[in-house]
């Protein structure tokens, strides 16, 4: 271990360990302040939601006018939403992932196509709301469709995807790749056999973070796939949908009269589903690191 | 005097940094003989290595040219299929660097990439590589380990038994010994002094007591020029260069 030497001098009347510690309390005091907002949101909506959970509320059909019953077709919407989205942003978000990090050379076309994903990450979720409906929605075809709604969370998700596969990617040491080509493999197998499955952890953690953040997301459905009420579920990707961040802005501005237990619980239901998958990658990543071997 | 294994006619290399590594050597390398290659670093040892199996397809270059060829093979063709080429070529590297695979995994990779899909035959191959590589006995009860778990001098006997099981004709390592203890060094130049006689063994060696110990043939590399190529005892005994003689006197370098 290594040994710092004495302080030779004080100031204020205090040693330096002493005012050490006093900067380090200081800044603890601030990150948990940081912390507090959140953790206070978490413990209000619960306290406030949490009554209203019950096996009933999550597996019927609204009635009165959504006032009453159950969330099902919102949660069920939900489902299908992300699947819709992982089915087109994961095989092509991981597909781009690969080209940028192993494949592509330092280009101008390269370095568009880098700064183009960057640029996707930060466009506003109602413009890519408005690019879905002017696309998916009209010029396909798709109409106010699971299908559309999809296809535009895709959009959403892609930059988050592909940038995180790429960093995944990266991270692997280059001298795998180097050895995996000596010893007569080519590109890609060295890449499908020994640097994709160390890179997989990564590059899950970035499939649930961008995911999630698609299944949180009102403006970019509110004109390609989601509806204010459906009678019965959905039975077709062409069919629209009912999803649980729409739901919970129609219940708390468009219906007259409702009750706020269903408010919460519905707001309670989505923030466990975000949180959970927020828990799983960080599980993942955790997991990954104590098993990595460089 | 045996056909040589491989010939080098006039190779010269340039980085894309402008950096000359090789400047016209020309060297032909017998079969069943260590040649070793030596000299100050920043010689062009370690760039002719890269340029025999075509690792140096990797690097950013800005010119090759002269010729290489390993029997009727024309290593440095535009058309030259690169994977085969280094299956005939393996390369042991100054690290060990195990795959972050299992210790089985390391050595049945080259086989598998190769197309060999039979377990009952990757296994055997894989045995016999770790045994050729004086492995085996120390490792045979977790072969399902992950290579990472042993220690640094038996990683580079595995990194030896992957390039083994491919059976190549040359063998290339490049200061294998540079990250090891003197008993993991002396258990590779033990196998090597065993292996040259079915193989041709290039050395870049990581001291000049060990390039003296092992050189049937010596390669004296200065500045990226090929300055004396003889017996490995004449080399360290009665070099004819003076530059040679400095180096071996310790000299420089």
């Amino acid at each position: 271990m290594r040994r710092y030497p004495e302080p030779k001098e004080s100031r204020f009347g205090i040693t330096r360990q002493q005012s050490q510690k006093i900067g380090f309390s200081f800044i603890r005091l601030i990150s948990l302040i940081t912390v507090l907002p959140i953790l206070g949101i978490i413990v209000y909506i619960i306290v406030k939601g949490g009554s209203h959970i019950s096996w009933e509320f999550l597996t019927s059909m609204p009635s009165d006018g959504m006032r009453a019953g159950g969330i099902l077709p919102a949660i069920v919407g939900t489902f299908y939403l992300m699947a819709g989205t992982a089915l087109f942003s994961i095989p092509l978000g991981i597909a781009a992932g690969i080209y940028l990090s192993e494949y592509a050379q330092d280009s101008y076309w390269t370095r568009f196509i880098r700064v183009a994903i960057i640029s996707l990450g930060g466009v506003p979720s109602v413009v890519y709301g408005l690019f879905g409906l002017g696309l998916f929605v009209l010029f396909c075809n798709f109409g106010i469709s699971i299908l559309s709604a999809s296809l535009t969370l895709s959009i959403m998700t892609l930059p988050v995807i592909i940038s995180t596969t790429e960093e995944a990617l990266r991270s692997v040491p280059y001298r795998f790749r180097v050895v995996g080509v000596s010893l007569g493999g080519t590109q890609w197998q060295t890449i499908t056999r020994v640097i994709l499955p160390q890179a997989l952890p990564g590059i899950l953690t970035g499939i649930i973070l961008g995911l999630e953040r698609a299944v949180g997301e009102t403006a970019p459905i509110l004109f390609t796939g989601a509806t204010f009420y459906l009678p019965h579920l959905p039975s077709s990707p062409l069919d629209a949908t009912m999803a649980l961040p729409y739901h919970i802005y129609v219940i708390s501005t468009q219906v007259p009269g409702m009750s706020s237990g269903v408010q919460y619980g519905t707001v309670l239901v989505l923030m466990v589903f975000v949180l959970g998958m927020n828990l799983i990658a960080s599980l993942i990543r955790s997991r990954a690191r104590a098993k990595r071997q460089w | 005097m045996t056909e040589p294994k491989i010939q080098i006619r006039d190779l010269y290399l340039r980085y894309s940094d402008g950096k000359e590594a090789l400047k016209g050597v020309s060297l032909d390398i017998q079969p069943n003989l260590i040649t070793v290659a030596f000299g100050p670093s920043g010689g062009g040892k370690s760039s002719l290595v890269k340029v025999l199996n075509r690792l140096i397809d990797l690097s950013d270059v800005d010119e090759m040219r002269g010729e290489v060829r390993m029997g009727d093979l024309n290593i440095l063709g535009k058309d030259t299929d690169v994977v085969e080429l280094r299956r005939r070529i393996g390369v042991v590297f100054s690290r060990p660097i195990p795959l972050p695979l299992t210790i089985f995994e390391n050595v049945s990779f080259g086989l598998e990439v190769a197309g060999m899909r039979d377990k009952k035959k990757l296994s055997e191959r894989v045995e016999q590589a770790l045994r050729e590589a004086v492995l085996w006995d120390e490792i045979y009860d977790r072969l399902d380990d992950p290579a990472a778990s042993i220690s640094g001098g038996q990683q580079q006997r595995l990194c030896l038994a992957r390039v083994l099981a491919l059976k190549p004709e040359v063998i290339l390592l490049d200061e294998p010994t540079s990250a090891l203890d003197p008993v993991s060094t002396a258990k590779i130049e033990e196998f090597l002094e065993t292996a040259k006689k079915d193989y041709t063994i290039l050395l870049v060696p990581h001291n000049q007591q060990q390039a003296a110990r092992m050189a049937d043939k010596a390669a004296f590399f200065l500045q990226g020029e090929l300055v004396e190529y003889t017996d490995g005892e004449s080399m360290f005994i009665n070099p004819r260069d003076k530059r040679t003689q400095e180096y071996v006197q310790g000299r420089f370098g």
